[in-house]
């Protein structure tokens, strides 16, 4: 199946530019950014579109045509066409209209299965574009994101640097985004990248994803979020290097730092915020947002899943709650639910867990194949997989 | 939305103020003020021309099957009208609120909107119609005079009713969710919601639940146990083969929603955490069990109309369907697999790629049975003698929509594909296109076929023709723009916009949208036109399109007995089979006919139900109380109720056997 899948894909890759064009042709004008985007994940996402669709219309082109065909053919009017009003058998054609889907779903379920191993968000990029890999020497843009009520927050922990509703990548540079949430579930989607993926709070998700086209494109979460969700949207820049840096330095010289303090005040609900830009980027703060104890006092996630994991506190953890004298709760103004309480921390807070870039997994250069799947003309080694959202 | 702390709570109204009450809102006053005109006007009419007692004693206190049907069909029509509502206020929103404009809709406004629209159209129309739906038709395809338990029917019918009420009543008191029709948790926990909407919400779907779990279990039990003779399950027709599915389906996936809405309640009114961020929650959990019921929904929906397809096809190509086992097994595949696929609502939630690709290619495998069935109407079509009457109209039309939105599903089930088109209007359009294509399409194919057995006259044809026409042409108008908007990137549930240049496919939307309310209003003009013209269309057969199923033995309408004898099955298409092989009426030894009593404890316990669901979303906790208690000291009540049954005496089943045999003279 694996050989078959992969000669499928090859075949399928020679009719891109035909269907395309088509695709292109049926939406003249108007700016269709998911079927034309600018980065090479949503390029292939784009691709596989087109290539499932065209499958397809393998069997639903000959569908359609027969039915408007034997609508007409066999109307009451036209005593010419034979009428058998008994016949209501025939092996061979119910063989073959379970067989004629069937078919198409094998083609397609080996696309899929093959393609969804290849563009797992989780899967670290293995190449710039086609036929470009990445270079050795390239470190891969880390990208902290985090959706808040209701705008989005940019981490850059490589430069020290935050933004507010701007996210910028250098082009032709991976980018690496770990994506949370402060309150609700959002989905973090820029279209001309890449794919979108949930953001949702005490947890983490992952994307990976290039830029190819310096340019300014549109990005919003795809999920409602309340109130102010329509006003979610952000510029996202495809910058050349140069552009890049002089993006840093602008956020250098911006509001100031971001730490604690300043994030509990930048979390709480506004609409259609401004672009903002901070330099200065509180030790661990993303964890602590990812683990949900920015506030002073507040257990975090991960500590309270160490001491579960090693039996909890029993009943004695109960008397461990705490009021919390601000919360996220109380902010839209709960009517019956008690007062907020916490788990309160046990010990202080730990100490910054610094996301070194040894910890990072090397982008994966080999060849693409699916997860799981044994590399061309290697052994399998086990891939290093990274871990799925969980409370992390 | 500005509600305040628990220090508001009255210990005798709850929560509920005079503040509750949306008059700063002036579209909902207009509303209202329409809305009580309409409803004094109605209560006014049925007192001045005496009809209270004919409707209570003919009608809501009634367990026969057919009046309960219709009833299900009426108020799904009600429903419809309200969502449809919706759907116009949500198209004009996004075609007005561009370039700076915020539309006329704020968003606490708007954000109900979309939330009851699909809520309305999920529950309230689309579950109704096809209850309604299996009600009627069912028991007369398998000979039966009744279902198996007639008072629970009523009782099922009260209950949807009472949660179609619940959220009528958001609109004037209080509000309705601003979540989206899925509630999801942490936006629909108490800390993110804390107004009355989201209980609404859940009491709404949770009374109503109860009705159609029981009329699940009603209508499987009645399958099986009340056939006529003669009739195994291979000969049974295919309307009544998917009902059983889809009934087998309801009560297997109904119980997951009714649990997990149990949950959200414990959360929001005791707080526990089950789907909180806080305290070892997971908004996870609650997103894949709801679509553990979600999904099966789905096919809950869709299985009855594939039965309908299949019975018109067959009718009017005059022609025994073509392979019927197929079908049959198709079905059930269906049924089964519909279980495997919920996780394709959530690809982007971040399951692994061997996970998503599991559950991506098991809803791929789901449109194998399902092609086969498209090819399977399309074989019946094959050397046959089509008649182009409006039900076939529906079918054919069904057949070319459904298609392309089959297509587009399966599209989305490519993991890859799913993370660009998730949650944009390309799927919007995706499930309006089957929901509108397969669902709404066959009921209206149902409405026309079987209207006659219902009222004992035909629909008009020239409005019916009007009504199609302006739904094709208004659907694509409507929907085609949201697929374009979609691959352009344009998620759902915005309220405005950036982009100038999105604004002509809205415009192109709404207009399509105001050439389907031409079509509904043709629709109700066809059936006022028609009832006006009941003498002239009249069927005094009981066959007016040369039936091949039960229900097209008796009379139209069919006798409260359904059968005066009942009959004995030889064959699939009982019906064909008889009038083939010169089947005789009886005209002479009837007997007296044992039948169930009408009841009002189903009216009864459904208001009651519907005092303590207002009472837990108000917090009016002596109520809520009382009501409950009030609740089960009826119901308890009502199994001392020993008279259950009487007999129509023979002479009536003469009489009206008698008058049948004139009738049938008469149009001879």
């Amino acid at each position: 199946m694996i050989p078959s899948a992969a000669s499928l894909l090859r075949a399928l890759r020679g009719a891109r530019p035909l269907a395309l064009l088509s695709a292109l042709a049926l939406l003249g004008g108007c700016n269709a950014v998911v079927l034309d985007p600018a980065g090479d994940i949503a390029q292939q996402q784009a691709w596989l579109i087109v290539a499932s669709t065209v499958l397809m219309l393998v069997i639903i082109v000959p569908v359609m045509a027969l039915t408007v065909l034997f609508a007409w053919r066999y109307r009451q009017s036209n005593k010419e066409a034979r009428y058998e009003p008994e016949w209501d058998h025939s092996t061979q054609l119910e063989l073959l209209i379970w067989a004629a889907p069937l078919l198409i779903i094998i083609c397609l379920g080996a696309l899929t299965w093959v393609s969804t191993h290849l563009l797992d968000p989780y899967r670290p990029i293995a190449r710039v574009a086609e036929g470009k890999p990445i270079a050795a020497e390239v470190e891969p843009l880390e990208v902290e994101v985090v959706a808040l009520d209701w705008k989005w927050l940019f981490i850059y922990p490589q430069y020290g640097v935050a933004t507010v509703n701007e996210l910028a990548a250098p082009v032709d540079r991976p980018i690496n985004f770990r994506i949370t949430s402060s309150s609700v579930m959002n989905s973090f989607y820029v279209p001309a990248l890449a794919g979108m993926i949930y953001a949702m709070p005490g947890m983490e998700t992952k994307l990976h994803a290039v830029i190819n086209k310096a340019g300014n494109y549109e990005g919003f979460s795809a999920n409602y979020s309340g109130a102010g969700f329509s006003g979610m949207r952000f510029r996202f820049h495809g910058l050349n290097d140069a552009q890049f840096a002089e993006w840093v330095a602008k956020a250098k010289a911006g509001n100031g730092p971001l730490d604690r303090n300043v994030y509990l005040k930048l979390e709480q609900p506004s609409e259609n915020v401004p672009v903002a830009r901070f330099a200065g980027i509180e030790e661990g703060l993303y964890n602590a947002i990812v683990n949900m104890c920015v506030e002073p006092g507040k257990m975090c996630m991960s500590e309270m899943m160490a001491i579960d994991a090693k039996g909890g506190l029993g009943k004695e953890g109960i008397r461990n709650v705490r009021q919390l004298t601000y919360d996220k709760h109380a902010r839209r103004g709960a009517v019956l639910a008690s007062e907020p309480v916490v788990v309160g921390a046990i010990c202080a807070p730990p100490a910054p867990v610094r996301q070194a870039a040894a910890a990072r997994p090397a982008a994966d250069q080999a060849p693409l194949t699916g997860a799981g799947l044994p590399r061309p003309g290697a052994s399998a080694t086990a891939d290093a997989k990274p871990s799925r959202p969980t409370n992390s | 939305m500005d509600t305040h702390p628990a220090a508001a709570l009255s210990p005798i109204f709850g929560r509920l103020s005079l503040d509750s009450l949306p008059l700063h809102e002036p579209i909902v006053v207009a509303t209202f003020i329409a809305v009580v005109i309409g409803g004094l006007v109605t209560v006014g009419a049925i007192t001045k021309f005496r009809l209270w007692g004919y409707l209570w004693n003919e009608w809501f206190t009634t367990v026969d099957h057919k009046r309960i049907g219709i009833m299900y069909m009426i108020l799904g029509l009600i429903m419809f009208v309200r969502g449809f509502a919706d759907a116009v206020m949500m198209r004009l929103q996004q075609a007005m609120a561009f370039g700076g404009s915020e539309g006329y809709l704020n968003a606490h406004h708007y954000d109900q909107i979309f939330t009851a629209h699909g809520v309305i159209m999920i529950f309230f129309v689309a579950m109704p119609f096809i209850t309604g739906l299996m009600n009627y038709i069912v028991p007369l395809q398998i000979g039966a005079r009744d279902v198996s338990f007639p008072f629970l029917n009523n009782f099922s019918f009260w209950m949807t009713a009472a949660g179609a009420v619940l959220v009528m009543m958001s609109l004037f008191v209080g509000e309705f969710a601003q979540t989206g029709w899925l509630a999801y948790p942490p936006l629909s926990g108490i800390g993110y919601s804390p107004a009355t909407g989201v209980d609404y919400y859940i009491w709404a779907l949770q009374i109503a639940g109860v009705g159609t779990t029981l009329s699940g279990i009603n209508l499987i039990a009645t399958i099986v146990k009340l056939r006529a003779p003669g009739m195994k399950l291979m000969r049974m027709p295919v309307f009544t083969w998917t009902s059983l599915c889809a009934n087998i389906l309801i009560v297997a996936s109904f119980p997951i929603l009714t649990a997990t809405l149990v949950l959200l309640s414990l959360d929001r009114y005791v707080g526990t955490n089950f789907f909180t961020n806080d305290f070892g929650g997971s908004a996870m959990m609650y997103v894949n069990l709801i679509w553990i019921w979600g999904h099966p929904e789905v096919y809950i929906l869709i299985l009855p109309l594939f039965g309908v397809f299949s019975e018109v096809t067959s009718t009017f190509s005059g022609k025994r369907l073509f392979g019927y086992s197929s079908m049959v097994y198709a079905t059930v595949c269906i049924m089964v697999l519909s279980y495997l696929v919920w996780l394709h609502h959530f690809f982007t939630m971040g399951s692994g790629a061997s996970v998503n690709s599991f559950f991506g290619i098991t809803t791929m495998v789901i449109s194998i049975p399902t092609g086969a069935k498209l090819f399977n109407w399309l074989f019946t079509m094959y050397r046959g003698r089509i008649r182009f009457e409006l039900p076939m109209m529906w079918t054919v039309a069904f057949m070319l929509t459904f298609t392309i939105g089959g297509m587009t599903g399966v599209l989305l089930a490519v993991p890859p594909a799913d993370f660009v088109l998730h949650n944009s209007l390309f799927l919007i359009a995706h499930f309006h296109n089957v929901i509108i294509g397969g669902v709404l399409f066959g009921l209206f194919a149902a409405i026309n076929y079987w209207w006659p057995k219902a009222f004992g006259y035909k629909l008009d044809v020239f409005w019916g023709k009007v009504s199609f026409w302006c739904w094709q042409i208004g659907f694509w108008m409507a929907f085609t723009p949201l697929y374009i908007l979609g691959l352009m990137g344009v998620t759902r549930r915005m309220r405005v916009f950036d982009d100038p240049s999105l604004q002509i496919w809205f415009v192109i939307a709404a207009i399509g949208a105001a050439i389907v309310a031409m079509g509904i209003a043709a629709m109700f003009i066809q059936f006022f036109v028609s009832f006006m013209k009941r003498k002239q269309l009249a069927d005094t057969t009981g066959d007016p399109w040369g039936g091949r199923t039960l229900e097209w033995a008796t009379s139209s309408p069919p006798p409260d007995y359904n059968f005066a004898f009942t009959p004995v099955i030889h064959d699939l298409d009982a019906w064909a089979d008889m009038k083939k092989n010169g089947y005789e009426r009886p005209l002479a030894g009837f007997r007296s006919i044992h039948m169930p009593s009408n009841t009002g404890t189903g009216i009864i316990l459904a208001g009651l139900s519907t005092v303590c669901g207002f009472a837990l979303i108000w917090y009016i906790w002596w109520l809520a109380g009382l009501s409950f208690v009030a609740l089960l000291a009826v119901a308890i009540a009502h199994t001392f109720n020993y008279k259950r049954d009487f007999h129509i005496p023979v002479e009536d089943v003469i009489t009206t056997e008698n008058e049948r045999t004139r009738l049938l003279s008469a149009g001879a």
